[in-house]
């Protein structure tokens, strides 16, 4: 880029890479490096709570018995799997509700369009635990919902909302919404309405020209959509800790009952591993998406 | 209006309610005297007198406020020289780590950062005494580093989008390459910087999973005790709370929306 390499300039230049890089390597690495370490030795009771990864003759000792124990443990394959099946469930309600709202705002008037889209990013400027618990207040047994329902006459008698897994699936795609909603928007919005219209004019159904036409255009908007409400959700710990009561099983929570309640930092260390392995082939292909997306923008 | 219309208008209805419904019935009930939460006892502005006497809550926020500053400050001056390097630094020893590095913090869930920070932390003080006590700097520091990759994606983007003619021929007038960072290419990506600014402001404000993992004892932030006390369930202060954020937020995004909408009309 430059001919004029200068004492400074190259000093500069080494700073600027140099800076950045050290900070993470050693406030997002390195913690990965340890994370690892400890999910391979014993809890004993010392502080800090785990055994050194070498014994008293410098040998190593590391075993994978906290792995072994979470795969056998039937409680920590179920919890797993629920989080697997709710992070689903969250991601396909999303998608159904985000793709028609993306459609939408993606057709209206140029005006309108700014609005509405405004309207969709506000509540990410409005605390995410706040408006988690804005639905504490609608699903109590005396909120909002039974209080309207009772006084309509539906029920006498208040509905169990609050404290089941229907209310963390509400409180998920709440969350998440937003996030689905953009990624569609932007793959919609730069779609070339008139192909429809050809479609049909060719003789294509209406269902025919959505799944031949709008569907595949709309890909690489609802993969990244579906993929950041996915990851995110596999996660969470705050929203199935409000909505979902004490007995709600989502590996987020289970993570932070083995540190905090157990004390057991070796097997919260593999909860953790074990969650990320099972969300790197999402996460690469989230990022393998957006790398195309924005060659394509380019 | 046809059947498609009418389809998208019941569609659109009913995603707008479900999203804004919650905040509203929020503002409502803040304005409620009952001492419970859910029952309507009459209007009054009560709760929001006790919000602002309660020391705990302003101390929290204080303290929110302080590590939003600085974190959003340190993600910007280094998200931005991670978005310059990406941009412009062409092929170096060790890229494809850094990018990876940079985009990762963004996409790994929220308490997977937070465990492997604190265990890293905790594993710093044995080796070197510090942080002798978590609070202030290390939560400053976990949210900085998932800031930065905000900031440098935005930055990124924005020097991606612009031609580097401007840069080039401030090179070519003899301009030294540091010179021309500092005159000609950050000038030109500070929108960028300050959109990255406020998202990091946001971010670190917002945060509860990871401050909890890394914060220690007496140090609480506006989140992590907003938290404790919405555990118990519903309470009236937190509505009050929650509505001042909401007018607070929703007279901003207003307020540049009108601007902005004013500043692209004439064209």
């Amino acid at each position: 880029m430059s001919n004029g390499i200068n004492k400074n300039d190259e000093l500069w230049r080494r700073f600027a890479i140099a800076a950045p890089y050290l900070w993470l390597l050693v406030f997002f690495l390195a913690p990965f490096a340890i994370i690892l370490k400890i999910s391979l030795a014993d809890p004993i009771l010392a502080q800090p709570p785990y055994s050194s990864s070498f014994d008293g003759d410098g040998r190593p000792a590391m075993s994978l018995s906290n792995y072994f124990f979470l795969l056998s443990d039937k409680l920590y394959s179920i919890t797993y799997l629920r989080s697997v099946a709710m992070a689903s469930v969250t991601t396909t309600l999303c998608l159904m509700l985000g793709f028609p709202m993306a459609y939408g705002i993606a057709r209206a008037k140029p005006a309108t369009r700014s609005l509405l889209l405004l309207l969709i990013v506000l509540p990410f400027w409005i605390s995410f635990l706040l408006r988690v618990y804005a639905w504490m207040g609608l699903m109590n047994n005396h909120g909002v919902i039974n209080n309207l329902f009772i006084w309509l006459g539906v029920i006498d008698q208040p509905l169990q909302i609050m404290y089941t897994d229907f209310a963390t699936a509400v409180g998920l795609v709440y969350s998440y919404l937003p996030f689905m909603i953009l990624p569609l928007y932007a793959s919609l919005e730069r779609m070339d309405l008139d192909l429809v219209d050809a479609a049909q004019d060719l003789g294509a159904t209406r269902t025919r020209a959505f799944w031949d036409i709008t569907w595949p255009l709309a890909k690489p908007g609802t993969i990244a959509g579906c993929l950041l409400v996915f990851i995110p959700a596999m996660g969470e710990y705050v929203i199935p800790y409000l909505l979902g009561g004490p007995d709600s099983l989502f590996i987020g929570r289970v993570l932070f009952d083995e540190f905090y309640s157990n004390r057991d930092w070796p097997l919260a260390s593999a909860v953790a591993i074990i969650l990320l392995l099972l969300l790197v082939v999402p996460i690469v292909l989230l990022q393998r998406t957006q790398a195309k997306d924005g060659e394509q923008a380019a | 209006m046809n059947k498609r219309s009418r389809f998208m208008l019941t569609v659109l209805s009913f995603g707008y309610a479900f999203l804004y419904l919650p905040l509203i019935s929020v503002v409502v009930y803040s304005f409620n005297d009952s001492q419970l939460a859910t029952l309507w006892g009459g209007f009054s502005t009560r709760w929001y007198g006790e919000l602002f006497r309660n020391q705990q809550i302003l101390d929290a926020l204080f303290l929110s406020v302080k590590i939003a500053v600085t974190s959003a400050t340190l993600a910007t001056i280094f998200g931005t020289m991670s978005g310059l390097v990406l941009a412009r630094f062409g092929r170096f020893r060790g890229r494809t780590l850094f990018s990876g590095m940079i985009s990762s913090p963004m996409v790994m869930p929220e308490v997977i950062t937070g465990l492997s920070l604190l265990l890293m932390f905790v594993a710093l003080q044995q080796l070197t005494g510090w942080p002798g006590q978590r609070g202030f700097s290390t939560i400053t520091i976990a949210h900085t580093t998932f800031s930065m990759a905000y900031v440098a994606v935005i930055v990124q983007s924005r020097l991606a989008a612009m031609d580097e003619s401007f840069e080039e021929a401030a090179m070519d007038l003899g301009g030294r390459p540091l010179r021309v960072v500092f005159d000609i290419t950050l000038p030109l990506i500070a929108p960028a910087m300050i959109a990255g600014w406020l998202l990091s402001f946001t971010l670190s404000l917002d945060d509860l999973v990871i401050a909890s993992f890394v914060s220690g004892p007496g140090s609480t932030t506006l989140p992590m005790l907003i938290f404790s006390k919405v555990k118990l369930g519903v309470s009236p202060d937190i509505n009050a709370l929650a509505s001042i954020i909401i007018a607070a937020v929703s007279l901003g995004v207003a307020i540049a929306w009108l601007t902005m909408r004013r500043n692209t009309k004439p064209t």
